[in-house]
């Protein structure tokens, strides 16, 4: 009854997804001192940090696979992640609990380092867990420090408390670069038997902007909509950007210094359903790059796009944030004889 | 039966429109696999037709033999209890979880999980995985969202959650990185005036070729209130005498409010207009659509300079009553500030 096979239907995100330290892409500063520490057979509390898809929940997936082997990682390591309830109560039963057992040596020797005497506790997506979890948990990594390292990944290393930050090693992911990102590119599509033009894969970069995960998502997604016919094009449309000729018709609009086309040039551009938040994004490409404005401009310009891109994550109607930000761009094109003056325009 | 619900396309060989779409999914779930879909798109554009139909295309027609449940569940620290529908077949299940308010993260953690963590029972002949379709992703609030990430990587083994929301813009950059997202744009002006003709055809009745064209302008792209509105409109007179649409009440309403504005600017005018707003509130219009409304309809009278500011000033309060509690204060406020820049500028 159904055209779906079992097999092949796991992501390849999770498919390639490191088995091994080394195979870690990229960070390497940060796999070098992890190895140091793993070779002593000793770690310190890690705090792992860096934007989506560098790389920080694979890393210390291969290390626990490292230390413990697949049947040791099920008894020694505690994962939890914002999908767990991670409140003040859990910290203090759930957590504290776990960290307080020892371990048997004897039967630590079946990984590759014998002598790894204690537990991990994997907390992902650390960043969004209360302040007071975090100040609960303190206290605990302290006292159970003889038996259990904690592990902490998070987006944004600011929104983990001082106290807590200071207790850990901490290691930057750094957003993946070029070349890196295309090698393990090609390295799937040989696995997988895709064949595509070297423009592809600079488009994926592009559109991914370091971030592994997003790049192995779109580069599966393109091949199980295209088949082998990859093209820079159907790249764009599958990231949900706008093609570039519409953004020049959008700016053209604002040159010709006509409410009525622009309203109407904003309307199809919100009926074709494009993400507003990538219009100003490929906006403010534009606006960096462009000739026609002068600096003090494109700074008024910019600080509008920040406002506006602010309006719209608090949930402000797409279609009157764009008009704003559009006519507002018309203006300063229009304005070129005179300095813009766009004082009155920008509130915080 | 409704004439949306009637003439709903059920598979996707028989999609009106955006045929390269129907293709791309076609040939996607032939290739028997399947990432998280992330669907996005205006309303009425048809996104949710379009994932019924993927199901359709997967299972059969047994997928669209729905049940609808009333779940209750126990809030895990708290003695609240929650409750929330799910309508659901055999191989998929759709929840809304913005429905639970504040709680949705709490639905997050637990139902889906649950749901994601057991496998299918008999995985040879039900498909590989389960489905879970998400609506209104957008209105989760950002633990939710942020519950929802390790979960959708951890049981991708046998389990494909399909989201579904109007706008991307409040979706976090971790979850849109995890889904394949589609891009379901509004139907064209010719698109919906071949659905209406299509309709008209197999209900049996003469479509005369302006009203179509008046009905495809006036729905903005939205196929179901187009619909709606040749049904509505079949209903009142037939056969059509005038090809002409009446504006809707409150479109009428707030025309009127905006003709206040322009014939005097003064605080007694400006508590005869609030009044008219709260009426307008009163009849569940959205703030967001009455100020755009607004809006457009001052732009109608307004010189080019002046656009500018009352463009930024509405973009501005709509913000603001956003992250408000009370509309009807920002609309005011909207209406004040317009009354007092044209006053000036007048003088």
């Amino acid at each position: 009854m159904s055209k779906l096979q079992k097999k092949d239907t796991e992501p390849w995100v999770a498919k390639y997804r490191p088995k091994t330290v080394d195979d870690v892409s990229y960070q390497e500063d940060v796999i070098s001192a992890l190895k140091k520490s793993l070779n002593t057979g000793n770690l310190p509390h890690l705090l792992f940090y860096g934007p989506p898809g560098t790389g920080k929940t694979s890393t210390i997936l291969a290390i626990a696979m490292d230390i413990y082997g697949p049947e040791l990682i099920k008894q020694r390591v505690l994962e939890l992640n914002a999908s767990d309830e991670r409140g003040i109560e859990v910290v203090r039963t759930k957590i504290k609990n776990f960290a307080g057992y020892t371990v048997n040596k004897t039967t630590s020797g079946t990984g590759n380092n014998p002598g790894a005497t204690f537990k991990l506790i994997i907390l992902d997506e650390a960043d969004s867990m209360t302040a007071d979890a975090q100040a609960a948990l303190r206290r605990t990594i302290e006292t159970t420090s003889k038996t259990t390292r904690f592990c902490l990944l998070c987006n944004y290393i600011s929104r983990i408390i001082d106290p807590l930050a200071s207790r850990c090693a901490k290691f930057r992911f750094k957003p993946l670069d070029t070349d890196a990102t295309i090698e393990r590119l090609k390295f799937i599509s040989l696995q997988e038997g895709i064949k595509c033009e070297e423009s592809v894969y600079q488009a994926i970069q592009t559109v991914s902007d370091g971030d592994m995960r997003k790049a192995i998502t779109y580069l599966q997604s393109a091949f199980r909509f295209f088949g082998n016919k990859i093209t820079d094009n159907t790249i764009y449309n599958i990231a949900g950007s706008l093609p570039p000729q519409l953004i020049k018709q959008l700016i053209d609009c604002c040159k010709k210094n006509s409410f009525d086309r622009l309203q109407a040039m904003v309307q199809s551009i919100i009926s074709q359903g494009y993400p507003v938040s990538q219009v100003i994004s490929q906006l403010f490409d534009y606006v960096l790059t462009t000739k026609d404005l002068n600096q003090s401009q494109k700074s008024h310009i910019t600080m509008k796009i920040g406002n506006v891109d602010r309006n719209l994550i608090d949930g402000s109607e797409e279609f009157l944030q764009l008009f704003d930000l559009s006519s507002f761009i018309m203006k300063q094109l229009n304005n070129n004889s005179t300095s813009a003056n766009g004082d009155d325009m920008i509130i915080g | 039966m409704l004439w949306i619900d009637k003439y709903k396309p059920t598979s996707l060989d028989k999609m009106d429109y955006h045929n390269d779409i129907s293709i791309n999914l076609k040939n996607m779930i032939k290739s028997g696999d399947f990432p998280h879909l992330l669907v996005y798109g205006p309303s009425g554009a048809g996104k949710k037709t379009r994932i019924l139909a993927v199901l359709q295309e997967i299972y059969g027609p047994n997928a669209l033999k729905l049940k609808i449940d009333h779940r209750t569940f126990k809030h895990p620290t708290s003695s609240k209890s929650i409750q929330i529908t799910t309508i659901s077949s055999h191989y998929h299940i759709e929840i809304n979880p913005g429905e639970a308010g504040s709680y949705d993260r709490v639905v997050i953690q637990t139902i889906i999980k649950e749901i994601a963590q057991s496998p299918p029972i008999d995985s040879a002949s039900l498909g590989a995985f389960k489905i879970v379709i998400l609506n209104e992703v957008d209105k989760l609030s950002k633990d939710a969202q942020h519950a929802l990430r390790r979960t959708m990587e951890k049981y991708a083994t046998f389990c494909r959650l399909i989201l579904c929301c109007d706008s991307t813009a409040k979706v976090i950059d971790p979850i849109k990185s995890r889904c394949l997202g589609i891009r379901v744009p509004a139907p064209s002006q010719d698109d919906i005036e071949k659905v209406l003709y299509k309709v008209a055809t197999a209900e049996k009745f003469d479509l005369p070729a302006k009203l179509a064209v008046n009905v495809a302008k006036q729905s903005g792209g939205n196929l179901r209130y187009a619909l709606m509105l040749l049904e509505s409109q079949k209903a009142k007179q037939y056969p059509f005498q005038s090809s002409e649409l009446p504006l809707l009440d409150w479109e009428n309403y707030i025309g009127q409010i905006v003709k206040d504005c322009f014939e005097e600017q003064s605080p007694t005018r400006l508590s005869i207009v609030r009044g008219k707003l709260y009426e307008l509130l009163g009849h569940c219009i959205p703030p967001e659509l009455i100020f755009k409304t607004l809006l457009l309809e001052i732009f109608k009278k307004l010189d080019h300079d002046m656009k500018f500011e009352i463009i930024h000033w509405a973009s501005y309060y709509e913000h603001r009553s956003q992250i408000g509690s009370k509309p009807i204060f920002h609309l005011e406020a909207f209406i004040a500030k317009f009354m007092s820049i044209y006053k000036k500028y007048n003088q």
